[in-house]
């Protein structure tokens, strides 16, 4: 991007080296999101439905870990991935790929967390129609999960609000280059230590922007879904 | 093809069910086979739905045995309840009939017809695509009435369904189930209004303190009660 | 209902993914691990894409400072360091993951203070200046972080005759960070810090800071860069490693060093030895 350019300047440029750094951003904090749902909420949801002993346990670390700092998973992160570590032939380190995976076991035990909680409400509420109609266990957590979607939504958002705002991890595993692995947040650290603080001001608030607009169309289909189905 | 299995007769043999030391249920010997409705009748906290659980199999007995057609598992294959207060899934009304047929195995080229079926049998023909939360109170219960019937049941268990709905939808509900006992559906329903209990009964299990203390055929309930309890209880009076 | 949300899922998946595979480079590249001087004061931001252009090979830059650009280096996960601390590179070396080291440019390093110069240190020599700053405990900010340019402030110091581990106070504080995070703090401060004129000058929060001590001889600030061992790590690409040491120190890569200027001035003094 060009020096002393305001944030402004760049936008109604159409700075393509803006619009990189927007679309990276999106596309590793969605699809982090994405895979950490995948994993995270059929694992609340079992959680949830299922006795064992050190349940307890289970369910105390586990929120425990929606608390993780992020630059702490980045280093795990690095350290996998790093060419000395156990996944160094896969040669992961300093890609995009690498952010996806530190930002989705951040984002995982939020969701599982959240994710639990809803169900387990849920399942109190639904107990006995649910065991009245003979439904197996597999059937009773997808049936849970769909009825309780607008409360996960809710919990999918605030792991896409974790994951867009945190630099710690993004940085350590994607290296900030330029051009590859240069995300909002890394781009305001950056502007940051330049001494350009009214660049990387500007790009903060198109940052809160974008966020508020996704929240925003998330919050509009939730509108028009409950109208479909109640 | 296996023979299919009865529920019926469900046989309470010495049931008893406590909570922690609270005795809810005790020294239960009932058998509950086909025929006429079966009104289960007492004051509040006398163990009606715990016996209507216990029947469904929803809750365990703390001793006794429980028996459905002389099988001791409790898969509810071809009996259903249906609560005061149903849930509703969050989707549309034949959405959620859809469902408990799934859950009932029913194949899924021969659902549609079902559903189109059972909504008719309920009234709800119009509201078919309706989310189901928005349906109002007898319109729910009429659906959960949709739901138990998905599922071919020959034993039906409701407790009490219309205690908290007005008297034009407690008709509704109350026709549907007439139509089932006529079908051959044994019914057995719990029940606070009387005036219901003489239109649908065939026998009443007047239930106090957590023991059966009468059963016999509805007339003779209502005009000659064996105990002075059941007397009271049918004056109005509160029986302690 | 839930096919249609599942094709949507799908969908988005598919757009990410596709998003990440575009970012990921499938034209030749390199891994260079550098300071936060050369990327912070746009010296790569010029010299790179002239560099592709040649060549054909992107150039990855991660700016950390020296001493972790080399421990990048050391795990392998670098093909070529390109860092400021000479005698930090010589172990390097010596500890068999560099190739050979060759010497590129130079810049020089500066002493930044407050305007309002407490500590009264204005145009003295460098080694003065800095005994005058521990005499009279001024706020000073180091960047304590194994850098090229925290390397040479310590080496300074101990030139100065100081013994900071002795004489360290509340008025030297060390912040783990890059130079122009020591530069926003020094601001805030009103302290001085030792900084390399490149990312000064392209500094643009300088506020009540400017220059009180520069063109010392024992200011001069060396850049030296190495491809990384590929006995040691084979992965290392070595031919575009090679490619771009080699563009580095050629006529070439030393005259578009020179070429690079902010405000007219020249950051970099290419010194590569000729014929090399």
């Amino acid at each position: 991007m060009p020096d002393h350019a305001s944030a402004l300047d760049l936008i109604l440029s159409g700075d393509a080296a803006l619009y990189a750094i927007v679309r990276l951003s999106l596309a590793v904090s969605l699809s982090a999101v994405a895979l950490a749902a995948a994993i995270g909420m059929p694992l609340g949801a079992w959680l949830a439905l299922t006795h064992f002993p050190g349940r307890q346990v289970a369910v105390v670390l586990l929120n425990a870990m929606m608390g993780l700092p992020p630059v702490v998973v980045g280093l795990a992160v690095y350290l996998l991935l790093s060419r000395s570590g156990p996944l160094g032939p896969m040669g992961l380190l300093f890609t995009p790929t690498a952010m996806v995976i530190a930002q989705t076991i951040l984002i995982a035990p939020i969701l599982a967390a959240l994710t639990r909680q809803t169900v387990e409400d849920l399942w109190s509420e639904y107990r006995d129609e649910l065991t009245g109609m003979h439904v197996g266990p597999l059937s009773r957590m997808m049936t849970l999960l769909w009825d309780a979607r607008f409360s996960l939504l809710t919990a999918l958002l605030a792991g896409f609000g974790r994951a867009a705002a945190e630099v710690g991890a993004v940085m350590i595993v994607g290296g900030n280059i330029n051009g590859f692995t240069r995300t909002m947040t890394t781009a305001i650290a950056l502007e940051t230590s330049k001494g350009d603080l009214p660049l990387a001001m500007g790009l903060g608030l198109i940052l809160v922007a974008i966020v508020i607009a996704i929240n925003a169309a998330v919050w509009g289909t939730r509108v028009w879904s409950e109208r479909q189905a109640g | 093809m296996r023979a299919p299995s009865s529920e019926l007769p469900v046989v309470l043999e010495n049931v008893s069910l406590r909570s922690g030391p609270t005795p809810i249920l005790e020294d239960l010997n009932q058998t509950i086979a086909h025929g006429a409705p079966t009104l289960i009748v007492g004051p509040n906290g006398a163990g009606k739905t715990s016996l209507l659980r216990l029947c469904m199999g929803l809750t365990a007995p703390s001793s006794g045995r429980i028996t459905w057609g002389g099988r001791t598992d409790r898969a509810p294959l071809r009996r259903a309840i249906v609560f005061q207060r149903p849930v509703m899934l969050r989707r549309s009304a034949s959405a959620n009939i859809a469902y408990a047929l799934a859950q009932a195995d029913v194949p899924r080229k021969a659902r549609a017809a079902r559903i189109a079926e059972l909504l008719d049998r309920v009234g709800l023909a119009e509201l078919a695509h309706r989310p189901a939360r928005h349906l109002s109170s007898g319109e729910q219960q009429r659906l959960a009435l949709a739901r138990a019937l998905a599922r071919n049941p020959e034993l039906l268990l409701l407790d009490e369904p219309t205690a908290s709905l007005d008297p034009a939808a407690t008709r509704g509900v109350e026709e549907i189930i007439a139509a089932a006992a006529q079908s051959g559906i044994k019914v057995v329903m719990a029940s606070h209004d009387l005036g219901q209990v003489r239109r649908l009964a065939g026998e009443v299990i007047f239930l106090l303190r957590g023991r059966v203390h009468e059963r016999e055929m509805a007339h003779a309930f209502f005009d000659s009660p064996a105990t002075a309890e059941a007397a009271s209880f049918l004056r109005g009076d509160l029986v302690i | 209902m839930t096919s249609r949300l599942g094709s949507f899922v799908l969908a988005s998946l598919l757009l990410a993914g596709a998003n990440l595979a575009y970012a990921a480079d499938t034209d030749r590249s390199i891994v260079v691990a550098s300071t936060t001087s050369t990327q912070d004061s746009g010296l790569f931001g010029y010299l790179l894409p002239i560099f592709k252009q040649q060549t054909g090979i992107t150039v990855m830059v991660i700016a950390q400072g020296t001493g972790q650009a080399l421990d990048t280096a050391r795990r392998g996960d670098a093909d070529v360091v390109f860092v400021h601390a000479k005698s930090q590179e010589e172990k390097f070396l010596a500890e068999g993951y560099g190739v050979k080291r060759y010497d590129v440019m130079y810049n020089d390093l500066v002493l930044i203070g407050p305007k309002s110069d407490a500590a009264g240190v204005k145009g003295k020599d460098i080694e003065t200046a800095l005994r005058t700053i521990q005499a009279k405990a001024a706020p000073f900010v180091s960047r304590g972080d194994r850098s090229g340019t925290h390397t040479a402030e310590l080496a300074l110091w101990k030139q100065s005759g100081i013994d900071l581990a002795g004489s360290k106070g509340p008025w030297y504080r060390e912040i783990g960070q890059g130079m122009g995070a020591a530069l926003n703090t020094a601001n805030a401060m009103g302290a001085y810090v030792l900084s390399d004129r490149g990312t000064w000058i392209s500094f643009q929060n300088k506020g009540d800071l400017e220059i009180v001590v520069e063109g010392d001889k024992r200011l001069f600030n060396q850049y030296g860069v190495m491809l990384v061992n590929p006995e040691k790590y084979p992965h290392v690409k070595k031919e575009d490693g090679q490619a771009f040491v080699d563009w580095l120190i050629s006529r070439d890569g030393q005259a578009t060093i020179a070429n690079y200027k902010i405000n007219g001035q020249q950051l970099f003094f290419p010194n590569a030895e000729k014929g090399s």
